[in-house]
């Protein structure tokens, strides 16, 4: 118990190269011409919430499954920037591109405090304590007067992009999302790859050598974990403009752990897994939402499954067949 | 006479007290927690689910079968603990060459399957469990009336508490245990079974969790989410305490529930948070816990 | 050629039908909390009054086609908010009912107002539907909390209960709650000595209810709702708070709470309602036929609510002949309301549904001859006194 384990989060399909391997080209462009042409056969809005899950996954993916560390309390970034770009949008009359901005700037602020604690912490320490502080702020959105309670911070304008773009109409809406979202997993994606990632997995596979080294690993992991508060941020902020709603739901520790989930199923330290993930749960939510609880004992089921025999998840082990990481 | 941050000394020790109960339920939690972790090294996730599920298979005992209080004390730990062995043999046990923080993520799945089922069983809106009649009422202690039965948590859970330290720190039993902590394969090759004594650890963690359930099921209403929101408030007073220690763990609970009681005096609005004030606090100030060993 | 005239006969027919009677086809969406603490106030037994309105208002036999969707909105407003609008833009979706939890039921009114449909609110709490949050598309039926804290309140006052302390729910809904009836006990004479705020949800309540037991009120205002204020009063029991004199006074709390605390934990508790399934004959008669249905559990109020409030609404249908929603909730608040429920009454122009409310008192486990059988009726507030003054909500729809 006085180390931790060697054995990290790693399996093959993480071991990347520096560079952009060509089929990883492929799949994002084919992705984007999916992605825009997809609201023609599916509804928008759905997509949208598809797309923000899937940039919160990735997020978290950044963390847990490139840094190691596993966040469980990612809720609160996702939802504090939510609250923020709502206020902004709503009561302080921000177009939305400045409310979302505002949102992921509190977001990277608060990943900034949590994670200077956090990471005093390791292992399964740091996944409690980063539990404990987004309860926390879970509670200051449940009492703070500009939260609105437990009505959320409701019918947010979608205001004008850029003060002439109309927001309104749900396929105008979702290509700008597209367009973030699709933005910000290729910014995740560099950084993955830059010399930066390199050390990140460093720290991942062995922290002591890595110290050895000379690097300057809690410097690393704060930067790691504010990067990844920061697109949780995004994810979240934007999600409060599509859905004109800021509320509880977004901060509450479910919320952490069912982005947990999409990571884990869609595979850690992969690329493209977690918008499998996400998009694997969030599908799952919206059809069987009439089946009320049964839908957390699935997500249960699937966690237990993922943990005891998939645990490279649907990408991991797509990988493994392909023999490409992906 | 003294005043104490305004309130008069009655009311303090009125308040003193219900945190004192509040506390019996975090020590008794933090407790099965530390006792899992000190031999498998992980955070049972699922203790809040299985405190749960302490309380509702005391209401279902008493529902469907008639059995009262008394004996649900003693048959409910032994129910819930065997899930926990089953568990353990089936699931857990095949995690530990991995990190550590699968077995987290394993037994957070296993508390949203437990949770939903019970809410998809029975609802959410709590069933009701009575104050065993031998227990009712209450005794009016000069600066507050206190109910027979919360007095009877707490003599309970300190007994409990101090039970399991004796045996885990003085006992011959718990000396193999702790050394198993140490060194399993050290411990294995003395030809202690050492597999056998972690599914057993585990178990008797969850039981415990399991006696915390009955102990609350009179006072809270039997609610699927009842654990939910508690073990989050559990890990932070374990985070604050540090693994290191039984005792550890033990007194952070007990002394987090009187912090805790004190604030729902002084500032009431913040008595959610206060705990994990501390846990920052804490952090900052002696990260590894105020018990815990510098690893 | 066979299979065309076929096609073509049908649809004559079709329209013959059509114009000897309006064809028209609704369709009622029931969006309510089917699994949490909810679920028993509202729940199925919503979509079952639902139900049970078209078929006594013979919608079938009248030419109207009446399909009833249901949903579980989880009291959550993001989930509300997005099946509402899935309903409103993918399946035609006319009418939503019910919504409890005012969160949820803002965010229902704000979507019915973009989409420009019709919520007919049963189920939620919040004054501020019919007030600084109105809506032309919103109806608010049964009751809020307005009506719930003056019923409660002036009566409790008026008995001699001047003194209060209140256990609030700190959040936005407790904070409101504990405002309201702090203006009613202050308007008829009386005095509040002071106030805790707990953090929501909370589990234990003793600690609370010992600083309202030491302020000397006489009254404990609970300025919560659900699971906080069952575990209050059932707290409350165990500390012996109410066997020392002091009245609990719940400002949210439905007959299905009383069910689950049980008379022996509830009995004495004063609050106010606008059903009780034993008020008369009517009452009883529906109540019945309701419980055969929903397993034997009588009514809430809200189930009332739901009931009164698609009969209404299909009247409106009826009367229009079609579903223009303009014309529909121009009909709606231009006819009286009438029903066995409810009996007389009508809809504001802020949309809020004006009927008598009654303060019930619970009764011992002596008084009572079996399961349901809870309330003494202690007094009627009739509806010109029971909502809250049109002028006073502050809603824009409101002329001055």
């Amino acid at each position: 118990m006085t180390t931790q384990s060697e054995s990290g989060y790693r399996s093959e399909a993480a071991a990347l190269p520096i560079g952009t391997p060509r089929h990883h080209l492929v799949i994002f462009t084919g992705l984007l011409v999916l992605l825009l042409l997809a609201p023609s056969v599916l509804y928008p809005v759905f997509l949208m919430k598809v797309l923000c899950f899937a940039l919160f996954a990735s997020a978290l993916n950044l963390l847990l499954g490139f840094g190691g560390l596993l966040s469980f309390g990612h809720a609160a970034f996702f939802g504090s920037s939510s609250y923020v770009a709502a206020h902004a949008a709503k009561v302080w009359g921000f177009n939305p591109e400045f409310a979302i901005l505002l949102g992921v700037a509190a977001s990277a602020v608060l990943g900034l405090v949590i994670g200077a604690l956090a990471i005093r912490r390791q292992g399964i320490y740091f996944a409690m304590v980063t539990l404990a502080f987004a309860q926390m702020v879970f509670f200051f959105a449940l009492q703070a007067p500009f939260t609105g309670g437990e009505d959320g911070i409701q019918a947010v304008p979608r205001g004008k992009l850029f003060g002439f773009i109309d927001l309104a109409a749900d396929r105008t809406l979702y290509f700008v999302v597209l367009a973030i979202v699709f933005g910000a997993l290729l910014l995740i994606y560099r950084i993955i790859h830059s010399p930066f990632g390199q050390v990140l997995k460093a720290i991942r596979d062995n922290e002591p050598r890595s110290i050895s080294l000379g690097y300057k690993v809690n410097r690393y992991k704060l930067a790691v974990f504010v990067m990844s508060a920061t697109f949780a941020g995004l994810a979240g902020a934007t999600k409060a403009v599509v859905f004109q709603l800021a509320s509880l739901t977004d901060v509450y520790w479910t919320m952490s752990g069912e982005v947990v989930l999409m990571t884990l199923l869609g595979g850690m330290g992969t690329v493209f897994g977690p918008l499998v993930g996400a998009a694997v749960i969030v599908t799952m939510q919206n059809y069987f939402a009439g089946f009320g609880a049964w839908v957390t004992v699935l997500q249960g089921v699937i966690f237990v499954v993922s943990v005891l025999l998939f645990r490279e998840g649907i990408v991991g082990v797509l990988a493994r067949w392909l023999k490409k990481p992906l | 006479m003294f005043e104490l941050l305004g309130i008069p000394p009655q009311a303090l020790f009125g308040q003193l007290l219900l945190g004192l109960i509040n506390g019996s339920f975090y020590a008794l939690l933090s407790l099965g927690l530390a006792v899992i972790f000190g031999l498998l090294n992980i955070i049972n996730f699922s203790h809040g689910a299985q405190y749960m599920m302490g309380a509702f298979v005391a209401w279902m005992l008493l529902t469907y079968t008639g059995i009262n209080y008394w004996w649900a004390l003693l048959i409910v730990p032994i129910v819930v603990g065997a899930t926990g062995i089953v568990i353990e043999r089936v699931m857990i046990s095949r995690l530990y060459h991995l990190d550590h923080l699968y077995g987290l993520l394993l037994t957070f799945g296993l508390a949203l399957i437990i949770q939903g089922l019970f809410r998809n069983q029975y609802g959410v809106s709590g069933l009701p469990y009575s104050i065993p009649a031998e227990l009712s009422g209450g005794t009016n202690l000069g600066f507050m009336f206190l109910p027979n039965y919360r007095g009877w948590v707490i003599i309970a859970s300190v007994v409990v508490c101090f039970a399991t330290w004796f045996a885990i720190e003085k006992t011959r039993l718990g000396a193999y245990l702790r050394a198993a902590t140490e060194n399993p394969t050290l411990v294995g090759a003395f030809g202690i079974n050492v597999p056998r004594m972690i599914t057993l650890t585990y178990g008797f963690g969850v039981a415990l969790a399991a006696l915390a359930g009955v102990l609350a099921a009179p006072i809270y209403s039997v609610n699927p989410n009842m654990g939910a929101d508690l073990i989050i408030v559990v890990f932070a007073v374990v985070v604050i305490g540090g693994m290191g220690s039984i005792l550890g763990a033990i007194l952070t609970g007990f002394g987090l529930g009187i912090v805790e009681g004190l604030t729902r005096v002084v500032y009431p609005e913040g008595s959610a948070v206060v705990i994990f004030v501390i846990m920052a606090i804490v952090l900052l100030v002696k990260p590894a816990g105020l018990f815990g060993r510098t690893q | 050629m066979n299979f065309k005239t076929i096609i073509l006969a049908s649809a004559t027919s079709l329209l013959l039908a059509g114009t000897a009677m309006a064809q028209t086809a609704v369709k009622i969406g029931v969006l309510n909390d089917r699994s949490g603490i909810y679920a028993d106030l509202s729940g199925e037994g919503s979509v079952i009054a639902a139900r049970m309105a078209v078929e006594d208002f013979d919608a079938a036999g009248k030419g109207i086609t009446v399909e009833i969707v249901s949903a579980d909105h989880q009291n959550k407003p993001d989930v509300a908010s997005t099946i509402a609008r899935q309903w409103y833009d993918q399946d035609g979706v006319d009418l939503i009912v019910d919504v409890p939890t005012s969160s949820a039921a803002f965010a229902v009114a704000d979507i019915t107002r973009e989409k420009n449909k019709i919520f007919m609110n049963s189920g939620a709490g919040s004054a501020d539907l019919t007030g600084a949050k109105c809506s032309p598309n919103t109806v608010h039926w049964t009751y809020d909390t307005w009506a719930l804290a003056h019923g409660t309140g002036s009566a409790m006052v008026a008995e001699g209960n001047t003194k209060w302390f209140f256990i609030t729910a700190d959040y936005a809904f407790g904070q409101a709650l504990e405002k309201d009836t702090t203006a009613v006990v202050e308007a008829a004479g009386g005095e509040v000595l002071g106030a805790v705020r707990h953090p929501f949800p909370g589990t234990d309540f003793s600690s609370y209810l010992l600083q309202a037991q030491s302020s000397g009120a006489q009254v404990i205002g609970l300025a919560n709702a659900g699971g906080d204020t069952v575990n209050t009063i059932k707290q409350a029991s165990e500390f012996g708070i109410t066997q020392a004199g002091q009245a609990l006074a719940g400002l949210l709390i439905f007959i299905t709470d009383i069910h689950a605390l049980g008379l022996e934990t509830a009995q004495g508790l004063v609050l106010t309602e606008a059903f009780y399934w034993d008020l008369n004959d009517e009452t009883r008669a529906w109540s019945e036929r309701f419980a055969a249905e929903n397993g034997g559990a009588k009514p809430t109020m809200v189930h009332a609510g739901v009931y009164a409030s698609v009969l209404h609404y299909l009247k409106a249908v009826e009367s229009t002949g079609g579903k223009e929603t303009e014309a529909l909730m121009a009909a709606m608040k231009a006819t009286p309301t009438s029903d066995p429920l409810f009996g007389e009454g009508m809809i504001r122009e802020d949309g809020r549904k004006v009927h008598d409310m009654y303060l019930f008192q619970v009764k011992s486990p002596a008084e009572s001859t079996g399961p349901w059988d809870y309330y003494n009726l202690l007094a009627t507030i009739p509806a010109a006194e029971a909502f809250r003054p049109l002028a006073d909500g502050g809603c824009a729809l409101v002329a001055n």
